[in-house]
């Protein structure tokens, strides 16, 4: 897919998170000292502080915590996507992350079963939604 | 000692002011300097904030007010959690004797120049936002407002009803910039920008600026205007507020912003009990964060404040009114430096047809999501 906007500028934290995207792969950071996963990648547990963490694989599936749907594009480069919708998704490791949600907004739900969807751009590739059942 | 607003000042809030934001931002600190009737070289302090380098520094306005010097200056990279903030930090360095007159100002050509609603705010969050389309701030708290109305049973009637009760004020209001009436059937009409938002739910940029004047309780008595004591300030950001101004992944419950958090100590150190209130001035870059501040401030039970404006309670006749001068719905989006103004405008009696009738104390907030600050005002 070309790409409608610049891609994600990745920092010291984010690189090894987009490369994995890169893979068709999802990776959470995970605390060593408290066992929680989190997301976004920083240097430390935003729980228990502590610096010791583990890159671990997701398997990118969660439910729906909640949704907007962008009716009116607000830069030029999404005027022929809307309506789009973007979903807040609670992973089963207890994380969210967000993307794009491949759905007609009216069969959503908080709740609702979704499974992750790689969509290639040239430089970058994003992580997007869709509802299990169609994946 | 304590510390008491005794000025306010604004420039005219247009759609192109056609001047710069220097010149908005000396004008309305000078007029809430005059407001106040104090001499222009007395003021000692300035503080201000902005976004992606939208306004200009403190020392800028110091200079083009000839002003001697400043003793306190603070510009913050903040958006509409500062205005309530900065007024406390204001009142402590008065407090404290680090400054005598303290100016808290907020300028923009926020329409015609740099937009706030389109801005892309750098931080360690944007990579994940922006590359998709996730990329306007009134997405976030639509995000927000989806959730919470899901968990607390609410829907567009109840947004609608803060839109229709401040545009109704906003038509007492020869300042505010959406006058046209507004009736449930209207709003209904409107599309969707991003749902569950629809027009009328969105603050109105505009160009302009506001500033206010906090000296000492001491000092304010000899003044023009009627004091209003800053009872109590708080700021508040929970747990896990993220990575910049738009990363709100890490926070928990979209149902309940700041205003939770900071509600029993504001009104703890205040002495002041919810029933005390007469005029509540809520932020509301958007229709939802009146919803959200009505019930974090302890104002109703969770899930509802729809019920309560729909009631008619935040209008001028009701319990409780709220957002007296249209809020930034309908005055204009002075990223709530003018919800401040407004409150002091109301405690001193000069709030002219939309004046409320009880006026001895009033609350004032700033900010929508993670983090914010807010003031309770008495009449001094």
């Amino acid at each position: 897919m070309p790409d409608a906007t610049p891609g994600p500028t990745p920092d010291e934290e984010s690189a090894s998170f987009w490369h994995a995207l890169r893979e068709h792969r999802v990776e959470l950071q995970r605390c060593v000292a408290c066992g929680r996963y989190r997301f976004p990648p920083m240097p430390s547990c935003p729980w228990c502080a502590s610096t010791s963490q583990a890159v671990v694989e997701s398997a990118g599936e969660g439910t729906v915590y909640s949704w907007v749907t962008v009716h009116r594009a607000f830069d030029a480069a999404w005027a022929d996507q809307v309506p789009y919708t973007i979903a807040v998704v609670e992973l089963r490791e207890r994380c969210r992350l967000l993307g794009r949600v491949e759905t007609d907004p009216g069969g959503l739900e908080a709740g609702l079963e979704v499974a992750p969807r790689f969509v290639d751009h040239t430089d970058w590739t994003e992580l997007r939604f869709a509802p299990r059942e169609m994946t | 000692m304590s510390a008491a607003i005794v000025g306010v000042g604004y420039t005219e809030l247009s759609k192109a002011s056609g001047r710069s934001v220097l010149a908005l931002a000396r004008e309305a600190c000078e007029a809430a300097v005059h407001d106040a009737g104090v001499a222009l070289g007395d003021v000692d302090g300035i503080l201000s904030f902005s976004l992606m380098h939208d306004s200009v520094p403190s020392q800028a306005v110091a200079t083009a007010l000839a002003l001697p010097g400043l003793r306190v200056a603070l510009d913050v990279d903040l958006g509409g959690q500062a205005p309530c903030h900065l007024v406390g930090l204001a009142a402590a360095a008065v407090e404290t004797g680090r400054a005598d007159a303290v100016l808290v100002f907020r300028a923009m050509n926020g329409r015609s120049g740099t937009r706030v609603g389109t801005m892309q705010f750098a931080g360690m969050g944007a990579q994940y936002r922006y590359p998709v389309g996730y990329d306007a701030y009134l997405m976030y708290v639509a995000m927000w407002a989806r959730r919470f109305l899901l968990e607390t049973g609410q829907g567009p009637e109840d947004l609608a009803a803060v839109a229709v009760t401040q545009r109704r004020y906003a038509e007492a209001n020869a300042r505010a910039y959406r006058r046209r009436p507004l009736t449930l059937d209207d709003y209904l009409a409107e599309a969707y920008v991003a749902e569950p938002f629809r027009a009328s739910d969105c603050t109105v940029e505009v160009d302009g600026a506001c500033a206010v004047l906090i000296t000492s309780e001491a000092r304010a008595r000899d003044l023009a205007q009627r004091p209003v004591r800053v009872a109590s300030a708080a700021y508040r950001a929970g747990p896990r507020s993220g990575l910049d101004i738009g990363d709100h992944l890490l926070w928990d419950d979209y149902t309940r912003n700041y205003t939770s958090l900071l509600a029993d100590e504001l009104f703890t150190r205040a002495g002041v009990e919810r029933g005390d209130v007469d005029v509540a001035e809520i932020y509301d870059c958007f229709s939802s964060t009146v919803l959200f501040g009505l019930e974090g401030l302890g104002f109703c039970e969770r899930g509802g404040s729809g019920a309560f404006v729909r009631s008619g309670a935040t209008r001028l006749d009701g319990s409780l009114p709220t957002n007296t001068h249209g809020g930034l719905l309908a005055e204009g989006y002075l990223h709530g430096m003018n919800t401040v103004a407004e409150a002091v405008l109301q405690v001193q009696g000069r709030g002219g047809t939309r004046q409320a009738p009880r006026h001895e104390v009033a609350v004032v907030t700033s900010g929508a999501l993670m983090d914010g600050s807010a003031l309770v005002l008495t009449a001094g």
